[in-house]
């Protein structure tokens, strides 16, 4: 369903909301979706083409930028595109450093692309909603969502990997044993052997679904703020264009915020979940 | 909310993009860090070495400044001891050169004294003799009364 040339508000927002689908359909085989119904019956065997061009797009700035200034890098008085990188490091380090007990190659590298990737992913929201969408469908794409983050996929694919490592990181750590005692036997825990093992179905329960709560959380967290936001900035722009400022304008200022403040949430709970992984109890 | 491949693909590139900036970025940025604080704290170090070195230095000119002022003091001191002394003693010198001078003098007074003495002392003898000769009108041999006169002489 290409926008029609005179669409209603909610067509309109719907068109603004559905991704770039490629995959195989039952009836047309290899293809591109033309409507949301359409994405729906590809299944799982589907890729949003957008987020993922953006996605790796931006990620491959982020790298590039970075890689630039580390190939150049001096000890001795830094250019301003080094200055920034080692601003950025810095902060990344001393969050990792005030939180993370342990020592650990990864975890710094892996708070600093979080970071830097989740903001620059989110800071896609702040283009005009309409203009990137419009050049794609004079190019002949239907369907173009710019903002990667939200797209639950996104958020979803970076809290499971997170997820993996800290499932990787308490068996490293704690042996499987260990860590199957942590889900087990705690919070509630008696010297009587018997009401011990009573209480294992409890715990289990109650740590499984802390467990199982923190990737969710994390991409859910994400996605719904960044989402929301693209929602309501879809929504100032169905108003009058003259009057769209009056609202795009403060809630783009304090968008600035919130891309910044989701970036840096989803970079502290990494850290805060991997710190717990790593620790004893 | 349709979940798809879209998860993994950004599952993969997130790893992809872990490990890269794992080996490429993250440890030379942090290591220029690290190294530019060490210089920093090294730099830091050398100027309060600097520093306590320089008070160091300070009080060692201060000390010799001292020093030295005290020995021209001495110096000086010395040279007008010595100049006092250079005095008295030429002083002295002087005075008792002039003693000597004097007592020299004297000595010779005295001589010239005795010698003349001696001189009148042999005259009158001999005017003596004449005076005599002449009231007795005769030659008196002066040989012959030589003892009388040397007498008379002593006498004188």
């Amino acid at each position: 369903m290409a926008v029609s040339s005179n669409p209603t508000a909610s067509e309109y927002i719907q068109h603004h909301l559905q991704n770039l689908v490629l995959g195989v359909h039952p009836e047309n085989g290899l293809s591109f979706a033309h409507s949301a119904a359409e994405a729906k019956e590809m299944g799982f065997w589907a890729i949003h083409v957008d987020s993922m061009f953006w996605s790796i797009g931006l990620g491959l700035i982020f790298l590039w930028l970075f890689k630039k200034a580390a190939d150049n890098i001096t000890n001795g008085v830094p250019g301003p595109l080094q200055n920034f990188v080692e601003l950025m490091v810095e902060f990344v380090d001393n969050s990792v450093k005030e939180t993370f007990n342990g020592k650990s190659n990864l975890i710094g590298p892996l708070a600093l692309t979080i970071f830097v990737w989740i903001f620059l992913m989110n800071l896609m929201d702040l283009v005009p909603v309409d203009l990137v969408p419009r050049i794609a469908t004079a190019i002949g794409i239907d369907y173009m969502k710019i903002v990667p983050t939200t797209d639950v996929n996104v958020t979803l694919g970076m809290s499971l990997s997170v997820f993996a490592l800290i499932i990787y990181y308490s068996i490293k750590i704690k042996g499987a044993s260990g860590f199957m005692a942590e889900l087990a036997l705690q919070p509630f825990s008696s010297d009587n052997k018997i009401i011990k093992v009573l209480f294992i179905p409890v715990n289990l329960l109650l740590e499984g679904v802390g467990l199982i709560a923190k990737p969710i959380s994390l991409a859910l967290r994400l996605f719904g703020n960044l989402y929301a936001g693209e929602l309501i900035f879809i929504l100032i722009a169905l108003l009058p264009w003259f009057l769209q400022w009056t609202l795009s304008v403060p809630w783009a200022i304090f968008h600035i915020l919130v891309i910044v403040l989701q970036a840096f949430i989803f970079m502290m709970l990494t850290i805060v979940y991997l710190s717990m992984a790593h620790e004893h109890h | 909310m349709n979940l798809n491949l879209t998860l993994l693909g950004q599952a993969i590139s997130f790893a992809i993009f872990v490990w890269f900036c794992m080996k490429y970025v993250w440890p030379p940025v942090l290591g220029a860090l690290n190294e530019r604080q060490a210089k920093i704290a090294q730099g830091l170090a050398d100027a309060e070495q600097g520093a306590q070195r320089r008070e160091e230095a300070e009080e060692e000119i201060a000390q010799l400044v001292n020093e030295a002022k005290a020995q021209a003091a001495e110096i000086v001191a010395q040279a007008q001891k010595r100049g006092n002394e250079i005095i008295e003693e030429s002083k002295t010198g002087a005075r008792s050169e002039g003693e000597r001078l004097k007592q020299a003098a004297q000595a010779e007074i005295d001589q010239e004294v005795v010698t003349a003495r001696e001189a009148l002392r042999t005259q009158v003898s001999s005017i003596a003799v004449q005076g005599a000769s002449r009231i007795l009108g005769s030659e008196i041999d002066p040989a012959a009364h030589a003892k009388v006169l040397d007498d008379l002489i002593e006498q004188i």
